[in-house]
């Protein structure tokens, strides 16, 4: 480990910080793509449209790009609809809210279609089977259609988080202080880049090692039900 | 929502989305040269030649964009031996060749493990038929592994372009004035962020649509040999007809 004088402390929350930024945006980027992907398979046609045109929006701008509008944009948005209720006070989006709200977004988009394949997948028999032993609608969606769509949406789902946690370095340009700012901050006072955002990258990498472990568990969690018996 | 500002903004935009596609082009053209023999060593059986490839590809595929970009464009002025490099210094102190650098280095690693399974996906029959025919190990690796890997490379090639473009954004945190830079320097004049980034979005859209396009133009052309022939006697063909 190289020496970070001292540094330690400041990287740690960075990193706390970081991670409590993917998980808020992760959670809201679910969401988002549960609601994106039944919206998509809605009977109602203005639906489907609001969901496709979402899903092709957020895949043709980029993450910095959104990051930014919702920031800057969000807050003179908000004040142009809190006007004509006679609040005329500035309103400003705190990095966080806004960084996982944007995070969640991008997510959102591209989980919407993974969701969307993975429900597809799921043979309708299943859930004719459910209607036919006379359980609810939400019943049926939450104990018989969601745990499969899960298990083939899980490795996809994955991949978006490995890529979620890496663009949560760029909400650090709206001035959230999670480990790409305290870094900079590092930076800043010791005069050595290299060594700093090095340590950062390895950080980063770190969080990419155990993800990849947590998500490969939870993928064989998920697959439980259709192993094999084996001999040994 | 106010029209005017984002018309008048419009040809400062184009200016930066120029400098987004010279990123782009200029980094996806190195990023393939780079790819092509990490690539090959990494689809060795051999685990000595595998491991070196493996480690930079994991490294670029595991850390943000930004974190790459900062660590060539801050990080190694750090080093005395760089900033008093008459050769080197002059290159990297210019945010443009920083970001072409890290770009391409970044996209050569994704563009090596897509190249990586196309090589691995290439029909061993290929292979033992070029063998056969008794040509060399290089040679078939040339003329018939490559060709045929780039064939099935190209759709996930396509979406790591537009991967590309959409992280050519963060070439704006180093000062240059891509589309997005060009967008904030509007902003920083205007006070119109809605207006002026909504724009921006609608131009990265519009070249996303143009790229997409394009590449599903050159798929269908470099496809042609896979397609069924068309079946029955077509019209206006005397050779059908007779």
């Amino acid at each position: 480990m190289p020496d970070l004088s001292g540094f330690e402390g400041q990287l740690a929350l960075g990193l706390w910080m970081t991670v409590r930024l993917a998980l808020s945006s992760l959670v809201i980027g679910l969401v988002l793509g549960l609601a994106g992907a039944a919206a998509m398979s809605a009977p109602v046609a203005p639906l489907r449209w609001i969901a496709h045109a979402y899903t092709t929006i957020i895949r043709g701008i980029p993450e910095l790009l959104v990051v930014l509008l919702i920031y800057f944009g969000a807050s003179v948005a908000l004040m142009k609809l809190a006007a004509p209720f006679g609040y005329t006070g500035y309103i400003e989006l705190s990095p966080f809210i806004a960084g996982s709200v944007a995070l969640g977004l991008t997510f959102g988009g591209y989980a919407s279609e993974v969701f969307r394949g993975a429900f597809q997948a799921v043979p309708p028999g299943q859930a004719e089977a459910a209607v036919a032993l006379g359980m609810s609608r939400t019943h049926i969606f939450f104990r018989i259609t969601l745990p499969q769509a899960w298990r083939l949406a899980l490795p996809g789902l994955g991949n978006l988080f490995l890529v979620l946690m890496k663009d949560t370095a760029l909400v650090s340009v709206i001035g959230l202080e999670e480990l790409m700012r305290k870094t900079q901050f590092a930076v800043g006072a010791t005069k050595e880049p290299f060594t700093f955002y090095l340590a950062a990258a390895l950080i980063y990498l770190g969080l990419t090692i155990v993800s990849m472990g947590l998500l490969a568990w939870m993928e064989k969690r998920a697959n439980r039900g259709l192993g094999r018996a084996t001999a040994s | 929502m106010n029209v005017e500002v984002m018309i008048e903004a419009l040809p400062k935009l184009l200016e930066g989305a120029w400098l987004s596609l010279q990123l782009l082009f200029i980094s996806g053209f190195f990023g393939v040269l780079i790819a092509v023999p990490l690539a090959i060593a990494r689809a060795s059986q051999n685990t000595a030649v595998k491991a070196l490839p493996y480690a930079y590809i994991f490294f670029f595929r595991g850390t943000p964009l930004l974190v790459q970009l900062f660590l060539v464009y801050y990080g190694l002025a750090q080093f005395a031996f760089i900033t008093e490099n008459p050769i080197l210094w002059p290159i990297l102190r210019e945010p443009y060749w920083c970001a072409i650098i890290t770009f391409s280095l970044h996209t050569g690693a994704y563009i090596a493990e897509i190249l990586r399974g196309a090589i691995q996906a290439v029909p061993h029959g290929e292979i033992e038929a070029a063998r056969a025919l008794g040509m060399r190990r290089s040679t078939t690796m040339g003329r018939i592994v490559l060709p045929c890997a780039a064939r099935i490379a190209l759709p996930a090639y396509g979406n790591e372009l537009i991967l590309m473009l959409k992280g050519s954004a963060l070439a704006s945190t180093i000062t240059l004035l891509d589309l997005t830079g060009m967008a904030r320097t509007i902003i920083a004049r205007n006070y119109m962020p809605l207006e002026t980034f909504l724009m921006a979005g609608v131009i990265y859209m519009t070249i996303t649509f143009v790229l997409v396009r394009g590449l599903r133009f050159i798929e269908h052309r470099t496809s042609a040999h896979m397609r069924p022939r068309p079946t029955g006697p077509a019209e206006g063909n005397p050779a059908a007809a007779e």
